[in-house]
């Protein structure tokens, strides 16, 4: 009874408080996430450009007309098949090359603390100083051509059609290697090491250990891996716009946030924009919840 | 309890997004007659920079009442952007002095500009400075909302010192015909005296044309826009002669495809480059150079070349309070003292009919501008029509893919791209 008479009103308290402490958040997603969504989502249903205050100028209701410019428009089909290419290439690599990475850096090595810090480096260093090494690398000009000599594309690695797109996957997969590498280290330390021991005394080799136990034992990580990866790479925006001159030749690493600020900011075209924003946003839940799914699959 | 909440946080954050677009301009009856301070925006060029800074000074010495205050464009990718986007926020200074031709359409769709007509005697006295040239600068609807400021028109500089190394007369290049163009890019190249013949930026951005294509195409069509009347130009034997000229260039690694990270031509990779005459005081102590106009298929003499104007104007805005003061100093800005120390300080043109005839000492003392400003007398804008960007970016895409890749024939992209813009012109 007492515990009853306790716990009861107690609870409601400690309703009110939560409430209390989570309003501050609540509110900042609201202003910051929900109340722009809203609007974008307006937007893209109306005829719409951003004016100067008190301009008066209508904004009519369109349809789905901005929808079907996006649908009909050839660079935005452009700029999706790139995200394709980019995620068929990056996500693959970047669990697995992150998985690997984590596993041995997580074993006893001489100078650990050294590699894991050289693999985040990159993560933590502007895009636009990591934009111009891989240029020094990989310009027309650059050390990569030099090595190669005759055997050098041509057109250039990050001019050439067949490869720039391949070029920004790659560059951002060792971008972000470091930042996927610390999540599998963390997922790491809750795989208990006696499974190891028991596998080792059952005579389970390197291999075998690495896949019956590290990639279950990660397996939340690794969906988190693989949606953060999605989401970053139907993000892209700035590699291609500093590493390829704004998209590349005829469009050959376009993305979709690229169009997105060409046509909303460039062209003062928000309307257009916005529904290619939604659009975006439909085809990045749609792929996460498919990856989801996909890694879940027989847990 | 957390509905209440929820409902409350709700209505909060839609009370703020609201707030935010109840948003309200100054009354554009009472503005236009006001005079009070204002604020200008300039360019980051240290020179023009430098000049506008005097102005605001001998202005504000005169006007102590109307005090002007002076500041750089705030930074972004270009001006027009940081201005676009100060003009949704409603806090762009009252006068810019550096307005891209090209966005004034986009800037009016905003609602972003004062209409310059409305103030007594505004459209006689644009045009007496500039002359029949003002013309290009009207509005769809004839009205002026800028004005024309200075001039760059675009030539062709070259490295003296490069071409003597590659055996070639640096005195009297051989740059006037396109056949002559080509042979002196090859024998550049492969000499080894320089990487690149020329290397303007081959990207994708919209306004890149106006350093390869567009001053190639008004040369070799005897000065016509990109559009007139609603109508594509450069579906025409003169766009398609200088887009093959280029793609030549390209197709022949004489122009290199992929970007230059800095500037090709100061550091000696590129032999030519082309570009106003803002350039003299920027590569003067670094290259040992000489100009000569745009090409043409049959190597026109140099008074009868037409080339693209590279033109900044100074715009109004309609986030001005005072902006009969605003007006004053437009005026005061571009009179002929002003524009004499404006000449003297950036060696850029202001748009002035008769430019050598008004300044003849200046010119006397720097014999190097006296082309440009030969130049000026033939020079052509983009045209002011609604869509603009569009336009060139529509342009910009069939450039690159059939010009600078060679992926499709140049005939039939420049049949695209017209049909395109076309539409663009249709559309709005």
């Amino acid at each position: 009874m007492t515990i009853s008479q306790t716990n009861g009103p107690g609870r409601r308290g400690t309703s009110r408080i939560g409430a209390l402490f989570a309003a501050p958040y609540v509110l900042f997603v609201l202003a910051v996430f929900a109340v722009p969504l809203g609007y974008t989502v307006w937007i893209s249903f109306h005829r719409f450009y951003f004016t100067a205050p008190g301009a008066g100028v209508d904004s009519p209701w369109v349809g789905l007309s901005n929808y079907r410019d996006v649908f009909t428009d050839p660079v935005v089909g452009r700029a999706f098949l790139n995200i394709l290419i980019f995620l068929v290439i990056n996500v693959p690599l970047t669990v697995g090359l992150s998985l690997v990475l984590a596993a041995a850096l997580n074993a006893k090595l001489p100078f650990r603390s050294f590699f894991r810090a050289a693999y985040y480096v990159p993560y933590v260093t502007a895009s636009v100083a990591l934009v111009a090494v891989w240029a020094f690398l990989f310009g027309s000009d650059g050390l990569v051509n030099h090595a190669l000599g005759g055997l050098a594309p041509d057109p250039s690695w990050l001019v050439n059609t067949h490869l720039a797109m391949p070029m920004i996957a790659f560059f951002v997969t060792w971008k972000q290697l470091g930042f996927f590498v610390m999540l599998y280290l963390a997922a790491l330390q809750n795989v208990s090491g006696e499974l190891y021991e028991a596998a080792a005394v059952d005579g389970a080799g390197s291999v075998r250990r690495f896949f019956s136990i590290t990639v279950p034992g990660v397996r939340p990580a690794t969906t988190l891996v693989l949606i953060y990866a999605i989401i970053t790479g139907a993000n892209l925006f700035s590699e291609p716009y500093l590493l390829t001159g704004g998209g590349g030749p005829d469009h050959a690493s376009v993305s979709p946030v690229l169009v997105m600020y060409q046509k909303g900011i460039e062209q003062g075209h928000p309307d257009f924009a916005a529904a290619l924003g939604i659009v975006l946003m439909v085809f990045v839940l749609a792929i996460s919840l498919l990856a989801r799914k996909i890694s879940e699959r027989g847990e | 309890m957390f509905r209440r909440t929820a409902s409350a946080l709700l209505a909060l954050a839609m009370a703020g997004a609201l707030a935010a677009c109840a948003r309200s301009g100054p009354d554009a009856a009472v503005a236009a007659k006001a005079h009070g301070p204002i604020r200008v925006w300039l360019s980051n060029n240290a020179q023009e920079a430098a000049w506008g800074e005097q102005m605001v000074a001998d202005w504000n010495k005169l006007h102590p009442g109307q005090r002007v205050t002076a500041q750089n464009i705030p930074a972004g990718k270009t001006s027009e952007e940081a201005i676009s986007a100060s003009v949704i926020a409603g806090n762009t200074a009252c006068l810019v002095f550096n307005t891209s031709p090209a966005s004034v359409p986009q800037f009016q769709k905003q609602a972003g500009l004062v209409n310059l007509d409305d103030f007594p005697g505004a459209e006689r006295y644009i045009e007496d400075r500039s002359g029949s040239l003002a013309d290009q600068y009207r509005s769809e609807d004839g009205s002026f909302r800028q004005l024309p400021w200075k001039s760059n028109p675009v030539m062709i500089l070259y490295n003296k010192k490069l071409f003597k190394k590659a055996g070639l007369d640096p005195d009297h290049p051989k740059l006037a015909t396109y056949d002559q163009f080509l042979d002196t890019s090859r024998t550049l190249v492969h000499s080894g005296a320089a990487k690149a013949a020329i290397w303007p930026a081959p990207s994708s951005e919209f306004f890149q044309s106006w350093f390869d294509f567009y001053p190639a195409f008004i040369a070799e069509s005897g000065g016509k826009a990109l559009v007139e009347k609603g109508t594509p130009q450069f579906d025409s034997p003169a766009g398609r002669k200088a887009a093959d000229f280029w793609r030549s260039l390209y197709a022949q690694k004489l122009a290199p495809q992929e970007a230059y990270p800095g500037d090709a031509f100061g550091d000696g990779k590129a032999a030519m480059a082309t570009v106003g005459p803002w350039a003299i005081a920027a590569y003067k102590d670094s290259v040992d150079w000489g100009v000569v106009p745009v090409p043409t298929s049959d190597g026109r003499p140099a008074s009868a070349v037409h080339t693209f104007s590279d033109l900044k104007s100074v715009a109004m805005f309609s986030a001005c309070k005072n902006r009969a003061t605003a007006w004053d100093v437009m005026k005061f800005a571009t009179s002929r003292s002003q524009d004499g120390k404006f000449l003297a300080a950036t060696g850029q043109m202001p748009l002035r009919p008769d430019l050598t005839g008004t300044y003849p000492d200046w010119f006397a003392k720097n014999p190097g501008y006296k082309m440009f400003a030969d130049q000026t007398r033939r020079v052509v804008d983009v045209p002011n029509v609604a869509g603009s960007i569009d336009m060139w970016q529509a342009f910009r895409d069939a450039w690159t893919k059939s010009v600078v890749f060679g992926r499709q024939p140049v005939d039939s992209a420049l049949r695209d791209a017209a049909g395109k813009i076309s539409d663009i012109l249709a559309e709005y």
